[in-house]
C-alpha cells in the first residue's frame, strides 16, 4: 500500500473508531436504586492515582449496601475509565448525567479533568464531588471539592520546614495549572514567613533529565527544595537528586510526593528525610483508620495498594454524600445540597471531615509526615483546618448559584499575593 | 569555572541520553525504514528486564549488559517474525501495527506488574564532585557507554560480513537476493539487533529514571526527532543530531528553564528539517555510515 491521503484517512478513521469503542460498552441498569457514577483514570499515565481511588469507591459502596443501603435502596455504582484522556471525561460525564441519570458523580483527578466536566454537570443539574487534593479556588454550588488545598497543607508545610532547614527555598513544580498555582502559594507563604523563594522552575510532565536543574540548585545554594512535581516521569528527579549526592545536603519538602505512592517507587535511602503534608496517611494511629486499613486490605488482598489521601478522601467523599442523603431523606439534588451545607460531617479514616458551606470545600485534619524507610512518620497534626485560600475569594452563602474557578488564571488574577 | 565544567558534563550527558534512546531506532527506522512506534516500549521492556532480574538476585551488571539486550532482542525477533515481515514497504500499516503492539506491551506489563513498580535499584555509582558541584557518577558512566555503543555499531556495520550484507540488502534488496543473500534473514537479524540495542539502552536508563509501563511514551517522540533530523546515514546522523539537539536542550534548560529547553529542542528540529529535509546527513557527512 502506498501512502496517499485516502489510505491514510482510512487508517486514521479506523484508529479513531478503536479509540472511541469503550464508550459503547454498556452498563447494566437496575431500577429503584440510587445511582452513583465514578469517573477515574484506571489506565494511561494517571492510573497510579486512579486505581486506588476506584478500589476505595468499591469498598465504600459495598459497605453502604451491606448496611442496608440508603433510604432502603441499594446504591448502584458505575465505574468509567477515561484512560487519562480529557475527551473521555466529558463523554462519560454526559452519559452518566443524561443516559444513566445518576444521583451523584464522584470523579476527576487532574484539575483539567475537573474543569472539563464541572460546567457540564452543573448544566445537567447532576451533583458532583471532586475528591482530589488540588490548588483551590473552585466556587460552584453544584460541586463539592473535598480534597485538601494549599491553604490547608502548604500553609503548614512551609513554616515548619523553613524553621527546620532555613529560609532560602528553591521551588520546582509541574508545568500546568496545579504546579503554577501551587508555586504561587508556596512563594506567598515563604515570603509571609520571612523567607526568600530564590528560584521557581516549571517542568513539562514528560521531562526525565533533571541534570541542568540540579546544577542550578547547586549554584543557587538554597536551604531546601520545595517540590510540586507530578507523575511518573518526574519521579526521576528524586533519583537523580539523590544520585548527585544532594539529598543529604539540601532536603526536600513536597506538596505532591506520596499521593502517587512515589515513596514506594524509589529506594529508602533516596527518599529518607523528605517532609510532606496531607490530610491522610495510612500510618494514622486512630482506631477508625486502623479498622479502615484492615477492611481495605481484607477486601483487596495482597495486591491492596498503599492508601494515600486520594483513596481515603474518595472513600470519605462517597460517605459524605451518603450521610447527606440520609439526613435529607431523599436523593434529590437541591435537598442533598441543603443537607450537605447544614453542614454534613462524618468521622472518617482521616478524622473528622465537615463540609464548609461557604465554599463547598471540606474542613479537615492536616498531618505533616517525614519519610523514613519508605514509611511516612507523622510528626505534626493540625485539627480541623479551614480551606482558607478558597474562602478568600468564594462565598456561596452570600452569592449562591455560582459556577466559577477563581484561580484559573493564577493568584494575581484572583486578587491575592 | 567549576560551574562551567559541571555544565559541560551535564550537556554531554544530555547528548549521550539522546544517543542511547535513539540508536536502536536508528538501526530499525534508519536502515529498514520500518516506523516502529513500539520503540518506547522496547526501552520499557529493557528497563523491566533489569528491575525484575535484580529484584530476583541477579547481579546488576549481568542484568544490564546481558539480560536486557538478550530478552528485548529475542522479543524483537519474535515481533519481526510474526508481525513486521508481512508489512515491509507498507508504511501506514506498519505504523498502525506497531502502535497496536505498543498498546499491547503497555497492557501486558501493567497486568503483570501493576501500574506502578518499585524501581528500588539505585545507580551503582556514587556522586562525583567538581569543586562545589556534584554530579552522578552514573551519568559519566552512561556517557562512556553511549560512545562505546556508537563505536560498536560502526565496527559491526563497517568491518563484518554481516554489516556488509546488511548494508547491501538495505541499498538494493533485489540485487542482494540475486547474489544469494537471504534478505528475509538479514531483515530479521537487523531488526533483532536494533531491538537488542534498545533493550540495552532501556536497561541502562532504568536506575536513573525509574520505570513505569507507560514510560515509553516519554522517549518515543525524542527518539524519532533525533533519528529523522539525523537523516540517512544512521550513525553520523544520530550522533550529529544528538549533539545539536542535546546541546540546545541542555543550554536553554539551564539558562531559561526546562520548558523552554524542550521548546528549543523542538524548534531546532523544525528549522533543521526545513533547511535540510533529508536530515543533517542529507547534506553533510553524506558518505559516512
Amino acid at each position: 500500500m502506498t501512502i496517499n491521503r485516502r489510505n491514510f484517512l482510512k487508517g486514521a478513521s479506523a484508529t479513531a473508531a478503536v479509540l472511541t469503542a469503550p464508550a459503547f460498552i454498556g452498563q447494566a441498569q437496575a431500577t429503584d436504586a440510587l445511582k452513583m457514577a465514578v469517573i477515574l483514570d484506571q489506565s494511561g499515565g494517571l492510573d497510579i492515582y486512579g486505581r486506588p481511588m476506584v478500589d476505595a469507591s468499591h469498598l465504600a459502596v459495598e459497605e453502604i449496601n451491606a448496611a442496608g443501603g440508603l433510604l432502603g435502596k441499594q446504591v448502584d455504582l458505575t465505574v468509567y475509565d477515561p484512560q487519562s484522556t480529557i475527551q473521555f471525561y466529558t463523554q462519560y460525564a454526559t452519559k452518566a448525567a443524561t443516559s444513566d441519570r445518576v444521583d451523584v458523580v464522584q470523579a476527576g483527578i487532574t484539575s483539567a479533568s475537573r474543569e472539563s466536566i464541572r460546567p457540564l454537570l452543573s448544566r445537567y443539574k447532576t451533583l458532583y464531588f471532586y475528591n482530589t487534593l488540588y490548588e483551590g479556588g473552585v466556587c460552584d454550588t453544584n460541586n463539592y471539592c473535598t480534597g485538601s488545598t494549599p491553604g490547608q497543607t502548604v500553609e503548614k508545610l512551609v513554616p515548619y520546614t523553613m524553621n527546620k532547614w532555613g529560609k532560602k527555598v528553591y521551588i520546582i513544580a509541574a508545568d500546568y495549572n496545579y504546579g503554577h498555582i501551587t508555586a504561587d502559594w508556596v512563594q506567598k507563604y515563604v515570603r509571609d514567613n520571612g523567607g526568600d523563594p530564590v528560584e521557581t522552575e516549571f517542568f513539562p510532565l514528560d521531562v526525565t533529565n533533571f541534570g541542568p536543574t540540579i546544577k542550578k540548585i547547586q549554584a543557587a545554594k538554597p536551604d531546601m527544595v520545595m517540590s510540586a512535581l507530578v507523575g511518573g516521569a518526574h519521579v526521576s528527579f528524586y533519583r537523580q537528586y539523590a544520585a548527585a549526592g544532594m539529598s543529604k545536603s539540601v532536603p526536600i519538602a513536597s506538596t505532591t510526593f506520596g499521593v502517587g505512592n512515589e515513596h514506594l517507587m524509589i529506594s529508602a535511602e533516596e527518599g529518607d528525610g523528605m517532609i510532606v503534608a496531607y490530610s491522610y496517611f495510612q500510618e494514622i494511629e486512630s482506631a477508625a483508620n486502623k479498622a479502615f486499613v484492615k477492611r481495605f486490605q481484607d477486601r483487596f488482598g495482597a495486591d491492596a495498594p498503599y492508601l494515600n489521601e486520594l483513596a481515603a478522601r474518595q472513600y470519605e467523599g462517597i460517605n459524605l454524600w451518603a450521610e447527606a442523603v440520609k439526613t435529607a431523606g431523599t436523593a434529590d439534588r437541591m435537598k442533598v445540597i441543603e443537607a450537605l451545607d447544614a453542614p454534613t460531617s462524618i468521622n472518617g479514616p482521616s478524622g473528622k471531615v465537615t463540609i464548609d458551606p461557604q465554599t463547598h470545600h471540606a474542613v479537615q485534619n492536616v498531618y505533616l509526615a517525614e519519610l523514613k524507610d519508605q514509611k511516612f512518620n507523622i510528626i505534626q497534626t493540625y485539627e480541623q483546618q479551614q480551606p482558607t485560600d478558597t474562602q478568600l475569594v468564594c462565598d456561596l452563602i452570600a452569592t449562591p448559584n455560582q459556577s466559577n474557578f477563581y484561580f484559573e488564571n493564577g493568584l494575581k488574577a484572583a486578587g491575592i499575593d | 569555572m567549576d560551574l562551567f565544567a559541571a555544565l559541560v558534563l551535564q550537556i554531554v550527558y544530555g547528548i549521550a541520553n539522546l544517543v542511547l534512546i535513539s540508536i536502536g531506532l536508528a538501526v530499525i527506522f534508519g536502515m529498514m525504514r520500518v516506523i516502529n512506534l513500539a520503540h518506547g516500549e522496547f526501552l520499557m521492556l529493557g528497563g523491566y528486564s533489569v528491575i525484575v532480574a535484580t529484584n530476583n538476585g541477579v547481579n546488576i551488571w549481568i542484568a544490564m549488559f546481558i539480560l536486557a539486550p538478550l530478552i528485548v532482542g529475542l522479543i524483537g525477533l519474535i515481533v519481526e517474525w510474526c508481525l513486521i515481515r508481512f508489512l515491509y514497504g507498507r508504511m501506514v500499516d506498519t505504523l498502525l501495527a506497531t502502535w497496536g503492539l505498543s498498546l499491547f506491551f503497555i497492557g501486558l506489563i501493567t497486568t503483570i506488574f501493576g501500574a506502578q513498580t518499585a524501581t528500588t535499584i539505585s545507580p551503582p555509582f556514587g556522586a562525583i564532585t567538581i569543586g562545589e558541584y556534584s554530579s552522578s557518577g552514573y551519568e559519566l558512566f552512561l556517557i562512556c557507554i553511549a560512545v562505546l555503543m556508537i563505536i560498536l555499531v560502526y565496527l559491526l556495520l563497517r568491518y563484518t560480513k554481516l554489516g556488509l550484507v546488511a548494508r547491501g540488502t538495505m541499498q538494493g534488496a533485489d540485487m542482494a537476493a540475486s547474489l544469494g543473500v537471504s534478505t528475509q534473514r538479514v531483515y530479521s537479524t537487523t531488526f533483532g539487533i536494533g531491538a537488542a540495542l534498545t533493550g540495552l539502552a532501556g536497561g541502562l536508563l532504568a536506575p536513573i529514571t525509574g520505570i513505569l509501563p507507560t514510560i515509553g511514551a516519554i522517549y518515543i517522540g525524542k527518539a524519532f526527532i533525533t533519528v529523522i533530523s539525523g537523516g540517512t546515514a544512521i550513525l553520523a546522523g544520530t550522533a550529529s543530531a544528538s549533539v545539536l539537539l542535546g546541546a540546545i536542550n541542555g543550554i536553554v534548560a539551564f539558562v531559561v528553564g526546562p520548558t523552554m529547553g524542550e521548546v528549543g529542542l523542538l524548534l531546532l528540529a523544525i528549522v533543521l528539517l526545513r533547511l535540510m529535509p533529508q536530515g543533517i546527513t542529507g547534506r553533510f557527512f553524506k558518505r559516512s555510515l
